[in-house]
């Protein structure tokens, strides 16, 4: 089986994520609506109940915080519990369990009691859904200390992180970017393998500007590069992938060498994670700086509902304008 | 010390119209006929709204769907049994409902296309808007029962919510504050026995939901809810009790939802077309058609007019629908706060400037 390469989608390759670390680690459960017999409402657990049993991958009530204590209750006593928020947007019930119980655990018993937990939570916009289907709240997880934050925007990333996600001793949270859940294929190693938390990459190197980005926002800020290449102008693009922790390194290294940037994400722009990114270059690179820091976010409202949603969503026109700011600034 | 019973319950079960249309005399009030009629005219009105809803989102005309044939029955009877003075809050399959309250069928199918203008409902209408997170629409039916038992008004709060939603701890709350402050409230599980692809039967060890009132001290009964005369004589019950400080009530009108989840979901994923068909024998509307036809109240051309009705009805709707301009960018913008933060104007006025070009 070694060796053996399949073009994935990043939905196959999360669920061949868990596929082959269950395969690999008895401990590890998957729990959560429709995750079992449904395979999911967008199929990321498809295939997994006939493998592995109900006993392995639970179809629970319909309850977040449920969800997330039964996890913690899990996580504590030697399981390895893989929780699935059905949307991001839904993840509200289960906050206090998140933040007054997983996340401070070890420090609450001085490392006696852990929680290895991954939530798996599809997150953004872009496919016309109903309300409360479309949220980015990175920025609540962020600002929650305890928690790792990690956001995949290709399927080999999306595999690789997984698995490391699984084998953390920390709770990781785990956002699905759905909206290019199915958009393309890549290859994807059949066998287990790790992408390490709290490194970024190098989406597309450049020298004039850094777009720093991370899930579905990386493909928005590829197609600005590519539209900005066309005029002259060269964009790195750097995909953040882990929030937390983040590898200041790559993305500070990127910016003293371009010495412009431009942040992008779906959530609301006031106190998004884009403000802390830009904090930190402020920081750290603030003296190669040929241009303020530009950002390209959604807006500070509710997220509409479908037919107003390509106007929220930062899209590549928004991501170019912003660059050229830079540049002529 | 001895080991006493120090608390035994009875949860009891409503049927009145059998599966031939054959209604149980002693249990059947004095409906006056015409009110009959409009039972069954109210269902064919929702049941064709809701189909025409699915051909609409086949053609790329409508968003996600949730379709409530099967259900209808609940839906009308409450709707029916209600006054201009109860409050509705809603889940998100209780469009039939909201439709018979006065909410204009245009306006909910806007909702759903994903409109914001689907949320502007007519002044005066007591009405909440859809709960899509689940659950979370209980806790609001405790609250505005207390809200009008405090002001003294003789109404209700009639809440809705799924089989899947008792799981939700917002149930527990809601009605167990319900309970403690006696509220003007009445609770209808819609208990269509799937919450997506999951079954009542993994959802709860408990042999029925009305039970779950007892836990509350709170009267609960269940219903044969593909039985209009059961549903409207519990929840005329139940309305009754809020509306004179008679405290809350718990009703599980157990149903079936013959169609998907939602536009979204493939329900033959998760079950069998044997169960569907168990259920389809118990489904609402020929049911009470049975009852009128064997009553001398309705036949072939009655049911002809009937559904030209619905269609022009329906029609009508799409129409509205699809006759309202785009919407500004400002839609985004204007509900925000009373006054428009400065940061907002910013931001509305740049993406303005971006669609005008
Ligand atoms: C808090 C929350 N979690 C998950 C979802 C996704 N979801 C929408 S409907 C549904 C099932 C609801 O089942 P039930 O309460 O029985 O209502 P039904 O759909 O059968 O009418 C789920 C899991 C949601 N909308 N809100
Ligand atoms: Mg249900």
């Amino acid at each position: 089986m070694s060796g053996q390469r399949q073009r994935l989608t990043i939905a196959q390759a999360v669920r061949d994520a868990m596929r082959d670390e269950m395969r690999l680690d008895p401990t590890v459960l998957v729990l959560g609506e429709d995750v079992g017999v449904d395979g999911g409402v967008f199929r990321a657990t498809d295939g997994l109940i006939e493998e592995f049993g109900p006993e392995r991958v639970i179809d629970t009530p319909l309850a977040e915080s449920g969800i997330i204590g039964l996890s913690v209750g899990l996580a504590a006593t030697g399981f390895r519990p893989v929780a699935e928020m059905q949307f991001m947007g839904f993840v509200y019930p289960a906050i206090n369990q998140l933040f007054s119980h997983a996340a401070r655990m070890r420090n609450r018993t001085r490392g006696r009691m852990t929680i290895p937990m991954v939530v798996r939570m599809p997150y953004g916009g872009g496919i016309h859904p109903p309300e409360h289907h479309s949220e980015s709240y990175e920025s609540l997880f962020l600002n929650t200390p305890g928690f790792k934050v990690v956001v995949p925007s290709n399927p080999y990333d999306a595999k690789g992180l997984l698995i490391s996600a699984m084998r953390s001793n920390d709770p990781v949270l785990f956002m699905e970017p759905k909206r290019i859940y199915r958009a393309f294929r890549e290859e994807v190693p059949d066998e287990a393998y790790t992408v390490p938390l709290g490194s970024a990459s190098v989406a597309h190197t450049g020298d004039d500007v850094s777009l720093i980005a991370w899930g579905s926002m990386t493909r928005v800020c590829h197609d600005a590069a590519e539209v900005l290449a066309v005029q002259g102008i060269s964009a790195e693009v750097i995909d953040l992938r882990s929030l937390n922790p983040l590898d200041r390194d790559t993305f500070i290294g990127s910016v003293v060498k371009t010495g412009r940037a431009v942040v992008v994400h779906e959530a609301p722009k006031t106190n998004g994670f884009g403000a802390e990114i830009v904090a930190q270059i402020n920081e750290y690179a603030l003296m190669h700086l040929e241009a303020p820091v530009q950002r390209v976010c959604g807006f500070d409202t509710v997220f509409p509902l479908a037919h107003m949603e390509k106007l929220y969503l930062p899209n590549r026109d928004r991501v170019v304008a912003a660059a050229k700011k830079t540049m002529e600034f | 010390m001895p080991r006493t019973t120090v608390y035994e319950a009875v949860t009891q079960r409503l049927e009145i119209l059998d599966l031939d249309g054959q209604v149980d005399a002693e249990l059947m009030p004095e409906f006056d006929p015409n009110k009959i009629l409009e039972f069954y005219r109210n269902m064919v009105l929702i049941r064709a709204f809701d189909n025409k809803a699915l051909k609409l989102q086949r053609q790329g005309r409508m968003g996600t769907w949730p379709p409530i044939q099967g259900q209808e029955a609940i839906q009308v009877a409450t709707a029916m049994a209600m006054e201009d003075s109860d409050w509705l809050i809603p889940a998100f399959r209780e469009q039939g409902v909201m439709v018979l309250r006065g909410i204009p069928g245009h306006t909910i199918y806007a909702y759903w296309a994903g409109d914001e203008r689907g949320s502007e409902f007519p002044d005066g209408i007591r009405c909440f808007p859809i709960a899509v997170p689940v659950g979370s629409q209980w806790q609001h039916g405790a609250g505005v029962g207390l809200s009008l038992k405090l002001r003294g008004e003789q109404a209700a709060a009639v809440v809705f919510g799924g089989d899947g939603s008792t799981s939700e701890g917002d149930f527990h709350e809601g009605i167990n504050a319900a309970g403690v402050f006696k509220t003007n409230t009445v609770f209808v599980i819609q208990n269509n026995q799937w919450a997506i692809s999951v079954p009542l039967s993994k959802q709860t060890a408990s042999q029925t939901l009305a039970q779950k009132a007892h836990a509350y001290g709170v009267p609960g009964i269940q219903v044969d809810g593909n039985d209009i005369f059961a549903v409207h004589v519990a929840v005329t019950e139940a309305l009754e009790r809020a509306r004179t400080g008679g405290g809350p009530t718990l009703i599980e009108a157990e149903t079936y939802r013959l169609g998907d989840h939602t536009t979204a979901d493939d329900a033959s994923r998760y079950r069998s077309d044997e169960e569907v068909d168990q259920w389809r024998v118990k489904d609402p509307v020929p049911r009470l058609r049975k009852y009128l036809e064997a009553n001398g109240l309705w036949d072939d051309e009655r049911e002809k007019n009937l559904e030209g009705e619905a269609r022009k009805w329906v029609d009508a709707q799409v129409e509205a629908l699809e006759a309202m301009p785009p919407q500004p960018p400002e839609a985004i913008f204007e509900y925000m706060y009373d006054k428009m933060p400065p940061h907002l104007e910013e931001q509305m006025a740049a993406l303005k400037a971006e669609v005008e070009g």
